[in-house]
């Protein structure tokens, strides 16, 4: 990757920018064989998947005690990263920052890639798949999981909408000037667009629409990664059973969403040459952003892990303990450092904010994100009230299979592919938005 | 024709010792197969069989079959209801649990476990640095206030009428959130095919004993609720040799030792004996009472209790 950052300001007509954002669409290079590699992935994963539907959960390294991991690790984590389509689209949209406009659609695909795949990475966490439907036969509204079941699909829908919705100009505009469009696709973006032609009328109604879908989508988005939390907060075991959860989880997300939308932006502004739009101001404000959530995040995990450390109460102190100076220091305190106060002490720092430095340390916020979500899932089950006695020596310790570590790379592979599909037959950057910002005029024709 | 006539012998065989056996003592009841189906099959696999009046014998696997003679529906619909006007309660006493182990084993042989696998574990417990060890066997604790059920999306686990918490392991999804809501680890998971799947596959489930179990769904202690319905004592309870386990119903106030049959005053017993319940500050409400572990007339020999044993 080459990020040619020296581009300078051009004057935008409507036709560059059409011509900008559409060219990538209808490029190919390199593409197929991108695609091909993902399918091939997620082929494998498959497979590793048919081995666990067969011989039973008993290939993953779960066992009795240590009865949650990887998968529900990585899930807590695609929920996480969800939440910046919400954070981007609908707070800073509603607060009316107008920089995010050309990154809010990456932040809304990224949101639909990784709320659907978490949806499904539960459904493989299941001893029992085959019976997913009970959960609609014989749901009892009791139970955290049918609030998560529920919410999930709730962010989904509306994110789907907000990613569709104000993209119908967009549409529009695609319909009349992808020539090579397949016929599938162009039939899609008839039927998308609607038959929008920017009429006063329709703008009115089209941002009426929006505006109450950015609303409604805050406690949604709030919703699922708190109820993601009162997974683990509404048992009794030591490292889960706290009160904040709640916040500390959304903060949390804001972190690892934030990291995963810079890395996005970086890759479409290189690969699809989209300098003029997502420009250097994108990443200062982002990384500016990313400073602001990280310190929220810090403040939660001093709370989170001082004041119980503070009194060490018997359970607690040998799971902190643990976590501290253990066999998980590494993982926790490398999680913490960098992903979280390294990240402040850079950004902080004009110079770190600039594309390619920041996207690097958002590889770091994301990988740390993930260790920290398996530090939150795994040492908790490591320790229960009662000692582990009696029991085969790997119940007492924990280590993802390899069908199981297959699985989760299953689920990377599927997000990166839906987002890829996305941004191959959706423009990324919103044409019209850009333009109706700088003033430029435009018309849509039928 | 040879053939027909060595099935029919042993057949009458089996009957003179008055038909109903236990499969060498490790499940529920088997009984003959009617003679017209048996016939048509070939001979299979033997098992050896005890029979009633402890006679081992040797049995074609195809003249078996369970005896369970309630259909499915009418099983789930009895299990889930529990038997009315009953309030079951156990008391272990620690002061007199040596870690035989007989209540372990007698549970697996009951409900198909393999013998790593726990509806009751004998555990090597120390409170506190400098306090004695002792022996704590821990059955599910069947809590009135169960986190367990709560938490479940689909009613697999639920408790009834007279406390006793089940599973339905037709209805779990295997998602295993009770196991993570669970404080005591009573819950275990079937992680592959159960012990013995394809032997018992054709048994009618019994959600009063979990059995067969099945793979990808969850299992714990049911307090025998089989064995209840027929007036017996839990399994363990009755394989103790030493006294350690009362069983009995709040409702009458009455419990019954396992080993010695005598039954006592369950209000009386614990008050005499500063009975208590195990992490009663989580409020889980457990049906499950402990009686201290003092004045043990023996020594505690378990494998020293160190550092990663215990918490
Ligand atoms: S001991 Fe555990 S499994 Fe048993 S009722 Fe209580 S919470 Fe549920
Ligand atoms: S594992 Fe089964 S019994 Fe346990 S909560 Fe899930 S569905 Fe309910």
């Amino acid at each position: 990757m080459n990020d040619d950052t020296k581009s300078k300001e051009t004057t935008l007509s409507f036709e560059k920018i059409k011509q900008d954002v559409l060219r990538p669409m209808q490029n190919h290079r390199g593409l197929e064989l991108w695609i091909v590699f993902l399918i091939t992935v997620i082929s494998v994963g498959a497979w590793a998947y048919y081995v666990q539907l067969r011989d039973g959960l008993g290939v993953t390294g779960m066992r009795d005690y240590v009865s949650w991991g990887l998968y529900i690790a990585n899930f807590v984590f695609f929920v996480a990263v969800s939440l910046v389509g919400m954070l981007i689209s609908s707070i800073l949209g509603l607060l009316k920052v107008d920089w995010i406009a050309p990154i809010s659609r990456i932040a809304e695909i990224i949101a639909v890639a990784f709320v659907a795949v978490a949806g499904l990475v539960i459904v493989l966490d299941m001893g029992r798949p085959d019976r997913v439907l009970n959960v609609m036969i014989h749901g009892r509204f009791q139970s955290p999981i049918l609030w998560d079941v529920t919410v999930i699909t709730t962010y989904l829908v509306i994110s789907a909408l907000l990613l569709i919705l104000p993209m119908i100009p967009d549409l529009a505009i695609c319909k009349k000037e992808i020539k090579t469009a397949p016929p599938m696709l162009k039939k899609l973006y008839a039927i998308l667009s609607f038959g929008y032609t920017n009429t006063p009328e329709q703008h009115k109604h089209l941002h009426k629409m929006i505006r109450t879908l950015m609303v409604l989508i805050v406690p949604v988005g709030l919703a699922i990664h708190t109820v993601t939390s009162w997974l683990f907060a509404a048992t009794l075991r030591n490292g889960w059973d706290t009160t904040i959860f709640g916040p500390y989880f959304v903060a949390g997300a804001f972190v690892a969403g934030s990291a995963a939308l810079i890395i996005a932006m970086y890759f479409f502004r290189v690969n699809y040459k989209l300098q003029d739009y997502i420009t250097e101001l994108h990443f200062d404000k982002m990384g500016k952003l990313m400073v602001a959530v990280c310190l929220v995040y810090l403040y939660f995990n001093v709370n989170e892990f001082l004041v119980p450390g503070y009194k060490m109460k018997s359970g607690d102190s040998v799971h902190l303990k643990e976590l501290f100076f253990g066999s998980w220091a590494i993982m926790f305190w490398s999680s913490q450092l960098l992903g979280n106060i390294l990240p402040i002490i850079l950004m902080v720092n004009k110079r770190f904010r600039m594309p390619k430095p920041i996207m690097i340390i958002s590889i770091f916020v994301l990988a740390s994100a993930w260790f920290k979500r398996y530090v939150i899932v795994i040492p908790t089950m490591l320790h229960p009230h009662l000692p582990i006695q009696n029991v085969p020596d790997n119940y007492q310790h924990y280590f993802p299979s390899s069908v199981e570590i297959t699985v989760t790379v299953l689920s990377f592979a599927l997000a990166l592919l839906i987002i890829t599909v996305l941004a191959k037959i959706f423009p990324v950057v919103p044409i019209c938005e850009i333009a109706d910002q700088k003033g430029i005029d435009y018309k849509i024709e039928e | 024709m040879t053939q027909k006539t060595s099935d029919k012998s042993r057949r009458n065989f089996l009957k003179s010792f008055g038909v109903t056996v236990g499969a060498a003592g490790v499940v529920s009841s088997f009984s003959l197969l009617s003679a017209a189906k048996a016939a048509a099959k070939e001979p299979g696999e033997t098992v050896n069989l005890l029979t009633a009046d402890g006679q081992l014998v040797q049995v074609d696997k195809n003249q078996l079959r369970p005896t369970v003679n309630e259909p499915l529906d009418e099983l789930q619909q009895r299990g889930r209801e529990g038997i009315a006007g009953k309030s079951f309660v156990m008391v272990i006493d620690l002061s007199k649990c040596r870690n035989a182990r007989k209540c372990m084993s007698a549970c697996q042989n009951h409900h198909q476990l393999r013998a790593d696998q726990h509806h009751i574990n004998v555990l090597q417990m120390q409170d506190a640095d400098h306090t004695a060890p002792y022996f704590m066997p821990k059955p599910c604790q069947h809590c009135d206030n169960p986190p367990c059920t709560k938490v479940c999306p689909v009613d697999a686990t639920f408790k009834r009428q007279d406390g006793i918490v089940l599973i339905d392991n037709e209805r779990c999804i295997g998602c295993r959130f009770c196991i993570a809501a669970c404080p005591y680890s009573a819950r275990i998971f079937q992680w592959t095919e159960p012990k013995d799947a394809e032997k018992y596959k054709d048994l009618t489930y019994n959600i009063e004993a979990n059995v067969p179990q099945k793979k990808g769904t969850v299992s714990k202690c049911l307090f025998s609720a089989d064995r209840l319905r027929e007036d017996k004592l839990p399994s363990c309870v009755s394989a103790c040799p030493n006294g350690v386990y009362y069983f009995g119903d709040r409702n009458e106030d009455a419990v019954t030792n396992g080993t010695s049959g005598e039954t006592v005053r369950f209000s009386k017993l614990i008050e005499e004996n500063a009975g208590y319940t195990l992490m009663e500050e989580l409020g889980t409400k457990p049906r499950v009472y402990y009686l201290p572990p003092k004045n043990r007339a023996f020594e505690f020999n378990g494998d020293l209790l160190n550092e990663e044993n215990l918490h």
